[in-house]
């Protein structure tokens, strides 16, 4: 049992109240559920993965250099982002002011049966951004880290990490396409006009 | 002001700046790298070019997916490894494989011919048949006449028909590292 009370349900729609506002590149299970939960099912301003596991913030780091004048975000869990660690000094190199990352941290790995994880165990992804030189942090513990976090999130002259501290409690039940070129191509076309 | 490619220094090989100015004038907006000695030339042509977005990686796997997400917000990337980091990627490239992303690396060998360091030999042996497994085109250049034209090759299958394809630098064009 974690000792964090935050339910990912109830926060995301609080940090990003207006999630169509950005373009938005998940990893794999909970936070892609969240996403689509998040924008609807049927938008076009995400791209969620099902595989392809360290792949989301270099993902999400592409995008942003290549639409400098779209908000960027990426959401992914802290096993994902633990599967590619390096890729926080990446982001810290590069430092694009669209670009950030939004990590739900529930301590465990949800989708394979619940084990615990390596920041359930102590490891501090916080700890890690600020060391890959980010500039730009907030830890999101309880309530009243929210409003900060979500100013962040919505504007800043910096890339950023927001840690979410999250019980481990289930992402949304929400249906969503597996299919890897469909939702590149619904993006596309809604951004680009071309698929 | 465009950025302007500057000559190779007299006795150097010409290649390395004719392949980044094709690349170029592809489009490539940005280039992901893991340093290599045999891709230095085009490493630092792009560190010094105003106009791209250079990107040093951390493992070569960030450059499939960071190619990913450029197709996603339209621009074309190139990723420039070792033949020992393409290894690294093997999961990723599931990425462009069942999303249709264009995805091109210009990969330097080693382990291939004249090596002298035997740590190079198991990858370099093993590369080209396990990005093919993974569907990835692999198209060898040995002899630098050979650049453009397979250079352009690449970047058809790539951007238009939007294959993953590796272009495989041979030690028999880049020379041989000395032990």
């Amino acid at each position: 049992m974690s000792d964090f009370t935050l339910d990912r349900n109830v926060v995301l729609p609080l940090l990003i109240p207006n999630p169509h506002d950005f373009l938005i590149v998940t990893g794999l299970a909970g936070p892609a559920r969240d996403i689509v939960h998040l924008c609807g099912p049927n938008s076009c301003n995400f791209y969620t993965m099902a595989g392809a596991m360290g792949g989301a913030v270099p993902m999400g780091l592409g995008l942003a250099l290549a639409q400098p004048d779209k908000r960027v975000l990426v959401c992914t869990g802290d096993g994902e982002l633990m599967m590619n660690v390096g890729s926080l000094a990446v982001v810290a190199a590069m430092n694009p002011m669209n670009f950030g990352i939004i990590c739900v941290d529930n301590g465990h790995y949800g989708e394979t049966g619940n084990q615990i994880s390596h920041t359930g165990l102590g490891t501090d992804l916080a700890v890690m951004a600020a060391g890959a030189g980010i500039k730009q942090i907030c830890t999101v513990f309880d309530e009243s880290d929210i409003g900060d976090a979500a100013d962040m999130i919505k504007v800043g002259n910096a890339a950023f990490f927001a840690h979410l501290k999250v019980h481990d409690g289930p992402p949304a039940n929400v249906k969503r396409s597996l299919d890897a070129n469909y939702t590149k191509t619904a993006f596309r076309k809604a951004l680009l006009g071309i698929p | 002001m465009p950025f302007d490619i500057p000559s190779p220094p007299p006795g150097d090989p010409s290649w390395p700046y004719e392949m980044y100015k094709l690349l170029k004038e592809e489009g490539v907006t940005q280039f992901s790298y893991v340093p290599d000695a045999g891709l230095k030339v085009m490493i630092n042509l792009s560190l010094d070019d105003p106009d791209v977005h250079s990107i040093p990686l951390t493992t070569e796997e960030e450059g499939v997916a960071m190619a990913a997400g450029a197709h996603l917000g339209g621009q074309k990337h190139v990723l420039l490894m070792q033949s020992s980091g393409a290894g690294n990627c093997i999961n990723m490239l599931s990425l462009p494989r069942i999303g249709k992303f264009p995805f091109l690396s210009i990969v330097s060998m080693r382990g291939d011919f004249g090596e002298g360091n035997p740590w190079q030999m198991p990858m370099g042996k093993s590369i080209q048949p396990v990005l093919e497994a993974c569907e990835v085109v692999c198209l060898k250049i040995e002899d630098s006449s050979e650049v453009i034209s397979t250079v352009s090759a690449a970047m058809t299958m790539a951007f238009q028909s939007q294959e993953s394809v590796c272009v495989l630098l041979s030690q028999k064009m880049l020379g041989i590292k000395k032990f």
